[in-house]
């Protein structure tokens, strides 16, 4: 089933410097990966190798100074800026660290921003976000704002904001890595229940290693480069169960 | 999106206060500053504007203002007169005089002196009296303000007595008039009493004030007086103009405006625009996160222009209802009877904090777009 299934994201010799001349640093050292469809892959690695910068390009948030980045077949950047703002927009959805909701917006509100981004009509957008917010269990904490919920709760509104809009590609940079390990483990859980779907490819990355069995591929980087890249065996992956 | 730039700025209501006081206070200062000062100005000129039921006034030519002025002589009347398109003119007396009330104290007051038989330049609007009683010998015609200023704390009544160049005066009505600028009373009285009043001089006709006949324009009357007679003829409106430009010219008082005024505009934009930037900044991160999420830089920048100029309308309607309450709180207070936010100041007011917003929001802008939106993912 993962062999045949296509390749959503793929990077081929991805190098990123920050600075230039004698402050000039090389942060990614010429990756290649592959992420498939329908699978949630890890990107684990000690601090500061390089995981985040990896995502932003891969979500078109930087430019890689070389390399080449296709998305579903595309590559970014040959598209038009709007183009690739629109395709951003529509085709991505992110969970951060730190959850980044509005706090001027309830719960509800934060999840239909995508929609509205996107041109929906306020209304409509509500309306779809509310079924989300079902999906992630929020219904009774709806009308709340972020600093009214937990950090638990906060991420799982992040995560049905970054679904809202039914993206291919959805980006998690240590979504778990606020939070205490139950509600790591059952933000883990949902990601795995509601993001993982035919069509759609998930990126995690994750420094804790008591979620790596959420996933279906662990890619390992170290110092800018990609280490290894290997599945977790079906027999943990498959009932969705962290090992304990 | 517009809705949530909304929700945002109501999100931060700190802010979005502090940002809109600025506003407001820069309204304040600026449509409250220009108003008095309009309203000064104009008080220069409100003897000029107070008479309306003549169009041109025939002076000196080195008259530059309603106050200082050079007399003209009594056959200048008749040249006058004699102009074509010309239906009448009469004599008015302006000048000051000197009252003694009851318990011998002086005071100095405006005096004009009205044709004997037309009564042009009477008060328009009487609060006791008549104006038809100036023809009693010693009657005169006091403002409420003017009354006021001689007898302060009494009831305005009819009657009261005074003395103006040891001669006697009875003051049989009593008018509202536009305030002059030096806050003297202004007493009316018929011409022939007023040259009773004050003391002997050569000439004494101060300026002639004509109508012209239908079918002949204000301004084509005006240049026939002048050629004919080499007197300076002009318009209400223009002789406004030309006291109120002496003013502006020979006083400190635009300066002094000017400077309140610069005030507060500087200031108003420093406190909108300081806090309106910190409101910004506070945010960017959630603009990032917008970003992120597909948000093109022109709809983040419209965003933030929604924020700046509901800041900016809220402020203006604070700051213009604070400067209304102003003038109507004091509508009341003599020396600032008359004073009123024109619509053309109110309207200058809104140009002014256009630019503050503009000035405001041109820095948060300038962030917003610069912004990388790989921040959201930094802790
Ligand atoms: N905008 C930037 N300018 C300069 N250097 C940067 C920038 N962003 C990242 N770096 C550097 O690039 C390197 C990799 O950073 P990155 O954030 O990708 O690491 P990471 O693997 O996500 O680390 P962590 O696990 O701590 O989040 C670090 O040395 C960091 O200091
Ligand atoms: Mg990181």
């Amino acid at each position: 089933m993962i062999a045949s299934a296509a390749v959503a994201v793929s990077c081929r010799q991805v190098v990123k410097d920050f600075g230039d001349g004698d402050s000039r640093l090389r942060v990614l050292h010429g990756i290649d990966l592959d992420v498939l469809e329908g699978e949630m892959t890890l990107l684990v690695g000690p601090s500061g190798c390089g995981k985040t910068t990896l995502i932003s390009i891969i979500a078109d948030l930087l430019d890689p100074t070389a390399g080449e980045i296709d998305l579903f077949g595309t590559r970014q950047s040959r598209l038009p800026r709007t183009k690739r703002i629109q395709f951003r927009a529509r085709h991505i959805g992110f969970v951060f660290q730190q959850y980044n909701l509005l706090p001027a917006l309830t719960a509800h509100e934060n999840v239909a921003v995508p929609l509205l981004i996107n041109g929906w009509r306020r209304s409509q957008a509500l309306e779809k976000a509310h079924l989300l917010i079902n999906e992630v269990g929020l219904e009774s904490r709806a009308r709340n704002f972020p600093s009214q919920l937990s950090g638990g709760q906060q991420q799982r509104v992040a995560i049905a904001r970054a679904l809202v809009h039914g993206p291919k590609l959805l980006v998690c940079d240590e979504p778990t890595a606020a939070l205490d390990a139950t509600t790591g483990q059952v933000v883990m859980e949902l990601i795995r229940r509601v993001a993982v779907q035919p069509g759609r490819a998930v990126i995690v990355v994750t420094h804790d290693s008591r979620v790596f069995s959420f996933g279906d591929r662990i890619a390992r980087m170290d110092d800018g480069r990609i280490v290894d890249v290997q599945e977790v065996e079906p027999a943990l992956a498959a009932p969705h169960e962290p090992r304990s | 999106m517009n809705w949530v730039a909304w929700k945002m700025l109501n999100g931060d209501r700190a802010k979005y206060m502090g940002a809109v006081f600025g506003v407001a206070f820069g309204t304040l200062l600026i449509a409250q500053q220009t108003s008095i000062f309009v309203g000064l100005m104009r008080r220069t000129a409100n003897q000029i504007l107070d008479v309306l039921q003549a169009e041109i006034w025939v002076m000196d030519p080195k008259v530059e203002n309603a106050d200082e002025i050079k007399p003209l002589a009594e056959t200048d009347l008749y040249r006058v007169r004699g102009v074509e398109g010309v239906d009448w003119a009469v004599r008015l007396y302006k000048g000051q005089a000197r009252v003694r009330v009851a318990g011998g104290n002086f005071r100095q007051v405006i005096l004009m002196g009205l044709d004997d038989d037309s009564l042009v330049g009477a008060p328009i609007l009487m609060k006791q009296g008549t104006i038809s009683d100036l023809r009693i010998t010693d009657g005169i015609i006091i403002d409420r303000a003017g009354y006021e200023y001689l007898w302060p704390g009494e009831e305005p009544r009819l009657g009261k007595i005074v003395d103006m160049n040891d001669r006697r005066a009875v003051v049989v009505g009593i008018c509202e008039s536009a305030a002059p600028f030096q806050t003297f009373p202004v007493l009316f009285t018929r011409y022939s009493r007023a040259l009773e009043y004050v003391p002997p001089e050569r000439n004494r006709l101060s300026f002639v004030l004509a109508q012209p006949k239908p079918g002949y324009s204000t301004q084509q009357v005006c240049d026939a007086i002048e050629e004919k007679t080499d007197l300076l003829a002009l318009s209400r409106g223009q002789f406004m103009w030309r006291t109120v430009g002496y003013f502006m010219r020979t006083t400190g008082i635009p300066i002094n405006f000017g400077i309140t005024v610069a005030l507060g505009f500087v200031v108003g934009t420093a406190i909108a625009g300081q806090t309106f930037y910190l409101f910004i900044l506070e945010n960017l991160r959630q603009f990032g996160a917008l970003k992120a999420m597909g948000l093109s830089n022109g709809r983040l920048v419209v965003m933030v222009l929604i924020q700046a100029m509901v800041v900016g309308l809220v402020g203006f309607g604070i700051g213009m209802g604070m400067t209304a309450t102003f003038f109507e709180a004091t509508k009341n207070i003599t020396n600032l009877r008359g004073m009123h936010v024109p619509w053309w100041v109110a309207l200058g007011t809104a140009g002014a904090i256009t630019v503050i917003i503009f000035f405001a929001s041109l820095l948060s802008i300038r962030r917003v777009i610069v912004l990388e939106p790989a921040v959201v993912f930094r802790g």
